[in-house]
């Protein structure tokens, strides 16, 4: 894929960079002038500090009758607990020794280990070293940032520090920035993304500006608030440029309307049949515990949601989640390494799709949350998979033969709409699906269309494919079938297709592994505004003329 | 095999691999099954019921094909350098052809099993972003492999490729 040429061509995407609090960018720019700098204050506290209350707790409701009975003296027996014991044999002074010591040890382990987490931010790195014993360090260079994430939970919102995850490429190798102030963490992101996107001069207007005077405290109270109200950390971005609305009736009926509860109906009626015609009522209390977790999975999936907005920025577009634990994650263009939009078989009525993507970082995090940033767009209409499509490959979308594609993708299969589907015999295999069952292949996407009754469309940018493979086992031979699968990094979409005619997978597998070749080179993401001249891309219809001819 | 033939993406020479490893793969192969037809052979030694005999007398047939056509099998694997990507194939029943550009290229591999070092061969190993291409050319002599590595490791450096 190319580089963007100023700013993404959005509905409402700003050319320029955004507005941005003067004071803010330049603590920002301070805080990557290539020094080692530390992290917010606060952020043992919120690291240990849930561990803190719930221990204080515990101690608390451990010892309430002791408290109570300090201010309202009453004869009491309090059996053998250790105190009484302490008290009895003197040892009283010792223990409340031992633990202000115990305490004044973890409070300076906490102070000593916030002393030295450190890191800077450089040219092309960013860097972070910490550990008091065992040291660590992890650089991460900037050309191959997959995305940064801002994530405040709730307690840090409350002390005004949010989490900066910078993703780069491989498996768990995030370097974590836990915790910046919130305005520094958002302003540190523009940064980080400029010096990624290959834009060397600093900006004059941001090195300009006033440093922060010294805050009276209703004003920090008030920043405060609003900060802890605003949807977005960054009020350039916030919903009005979101190109997508969440309405909360949409996103609560897709999610009852999901794949899981629809099992769960299937379930409950079978359990309901099997109560009717043998009275096994015990059977009936085994699908409580299942409607607990289905609900608890159904809240969770809305309040996670219900926030959410998506939006052009000049470095990527940015997706932004959460109700009472927010975040939010910038994509620069060229990390999406491909993109599925699905369809679960009870939104066909109401034309709702789910768009998701695979991306080279993957975090450590697993379930739930580690799956927060695969989907992009948790339900949205036709036109809205195609805003978001628009924001995330726009290259992509320019030409009017891909758009045709792309509708003829979230169809029922046509003769004559682009894609190269199974021929009749693979009928055995592909029951209903063997109409929509194909592949187009461009220049700039592979598009493989999948499912009659659960309907998907895979796309992947060739600039980001990393192989191709061919398949064909002995049953698939007897029918002269192949199977192709184009290799992607790992992520919860498997950019493979099955039940193809022999003779069109080897075509598929000649030309796109051509057509990968061709697009490495042209690629130039990894630095993004890095210069405008750029390699022509290649002119693929006079290149390859054996194509078929794209449908007017 | 003349409707496998129709699969050949890039009818052309593939360079084969050394036939010494037909031994390499027989070994193992033969190790493999033996194992499978001890554990399915389990239920008889405890039951003593002969039709329990079924399952390892099965394994051991699975077993005498897969040694039989071992050789064909070697013979099917095969490499081709083209200009911008590499192209490997394996595979007799279940036929398998993977095209790896050179500029995707992670990291190149070698590795050698005790047997590949009795026999001197090496086994090639690309590795990409993706998981899945999962690529290895077994059976290379150890001088021809290590060629090889160099070669492909000047070529992935002069194509490099953002991810």
């Amino acid at each position: 894929m190319s580089g963007l040429p100023g700013g993404v061509p959005g509905p409402s995407g700003p050319a320029m960079p955004p507005p941005v609090d003067p004071a803010a960018a330049a603590k920002a720019e301070d805080l990557a002038d290539g020094e080692w700098h530390r992290l917010h204050p606060a952020t043992p506290l919120l690291r240990g500090g849930i561990v803190f209350i719930a221990i204080a707790g515990v101690v608390i409701s451990q010892l309430r009758e002791r408290l109570v009975d300090l201010f309202v003296p009453q004869a009491h027996d309090y059996g053998g607990d250790p105190i009484d014991l302490l008290v009895r044999h003197q040892l009283l002074p010792i223990a409340l020794l031992i633990a202000f010591g115990v305490l004044l040890v973890i409070i300076l382990i906490f102070f000593f280990s916030w002393r030295v987490h450190e890191f800077r931010i450089t040219d092309d790195e960013v860097e972070v070293r910490s550990g008091i014993l065992f040291r660590t360090n992890r650089k991460g260079r900037l050309d191959r940032i997959q995305g940064i994430d801002v994530t405040r939970q709730l307690l840090a919102r409350i002390f005004g520090a949010a989490r900066l995850e910078i993703k780069v490429a491989g498996h768990d190798a995030n370097v974590n920035l836990a915790y910046l102030s919130s305005r520094n963490a958002d302003a540190l992101r523009r940064v980080i993304l400029r010096r990624a996107s290959g834009v060397r001069e600093r900006e004059a207007a941001a090195a300009s500006g006033a440093p922060a005077g010294p805050a009276t405290a209703s004003a920090l109270i008030g920043q405060r608030i609003q900060e802890f109200a605003a949807p977005e950390l960054d009020p350039s971005a916030a919903p009005p440029t979101s190109v997508v609305q969440m309405h909360p009736g949409r996103l609560v009926g897709s999610t009852v309307l999901s794949s899981s509860t629809l099992w769960f109906l299937v379930l409950l009626i079978g359990a309901i049949v099997l109560v009717v015609t043998f009275h096994v009522y015990g059977l009936l209390l085994g699908v409580i515990p299942v409607l607990l977790g289905l609900g608890s999975v159904l809240v969770r999936r809305v309040t996670k949601s219900l926030r959410y907005s998506i939006a052009a920025t000049t470095d990527g577009v940015r997706v932004g989640y959460g109700l009472l634990s927010l975040s939010n994650e910038t994509l620069p263009p060229g990390r999406i390494h491909s993109i599925q939009i699905s369809q679960e078989l009870l939104w066909r009525p109401f034309d709702w799709w789910e768009v998701r993507v695979n991306l080279a970082s993957r975090s450590r995090e697993r379930g739930q949350e580690g799956r927060r940033g695969t989907s992009i767009l948790p339900v949205g209409s036709r036109a809205e998979v195609l805003k978001v499509l628009e924001l995330t490959l726009p290259e992509l979308l320019a030409s009017e033969d891909m758009s045709a594609l792309l509708a003829a993708g979230l169809r029922p299969g046509r003769t004559g709409d682009g894609f190269t589907i199974s021929p009749p015999r693979a009928r055995v295999l592909r029951w209903f699906s063997r109409r929509r069952n194909g592949f187009a292949l461009r220049p700039d996407a592979v598009l493989l269309r999948r499912g009659a009754i659960w309907r998907d469309l895979v796309v992947v940018p060739t600039a980001r494919m990393q192989s191709v493979g061919l398949h064909q086992g002995p049953f698939l031979r007897m029918l002269r079938l192949a199977a192709v699968h184009v290799h992607t990094v790992a992520g919860p979409i498997q950019a493979r297709i099955g039940a193809l005619d022999a003779r069109d997978a080897a075509g598929f597998f000649r030309d796109a592994a051509e057509a990968d070749v061709a697009a490495a080179v042209a690629d130039r993401s990894h630095r993004w505004r890095d210069g405008h001249a750029e390699p022509a891309p290649p002119q693929w219809h006079e290149r390859r003329p054996d194509l078929p001819p794209a449908p007017a | 095999m003349s409707v496998s033939a129709c699969l050949d993406p890039l009818p052309g020479d593939w360079r084969r691999v050394s036939p010494r490893y037909v031994w390499v793969d027989l070994v193992a192969q033969i190790l493999s099954w033996l194992i499978v037809t001890a554990a399915v052979s389990v239920p008889f030694w405890f039951m003593r019921e002969w039709w329990l005999l079924v399952f390892p007398v099965a394994a051991f047939v699975v077993l005498v094909l897969v040694a039989a056509f071992t050789p064909r099998r070697v013979r099917a694997i095969g490499y081709r350098l083209r200009d911008d990507d590499l192209l490997f194939r394996r595979g007799l029943m279940f036929q398998r052809f993977v095209a790896v550009p050179y500029g995707r290229m992670q990291l190149v591999d070698i590795n050698r099993g005790p047997l590949d070092r009795v026999l001197g061969l090496a086994g090639l190993r690309l590795v990409t972003a993706a998981a899945a291409s999962n690529v290895t050319v077994p059976g290379l002599r150890m001088a021809d492999a290590e060629e090889l590595r160099d070669h492909l490791v000047e070529l992935a450096e002069t194509r490099r490729a953002g991810l």
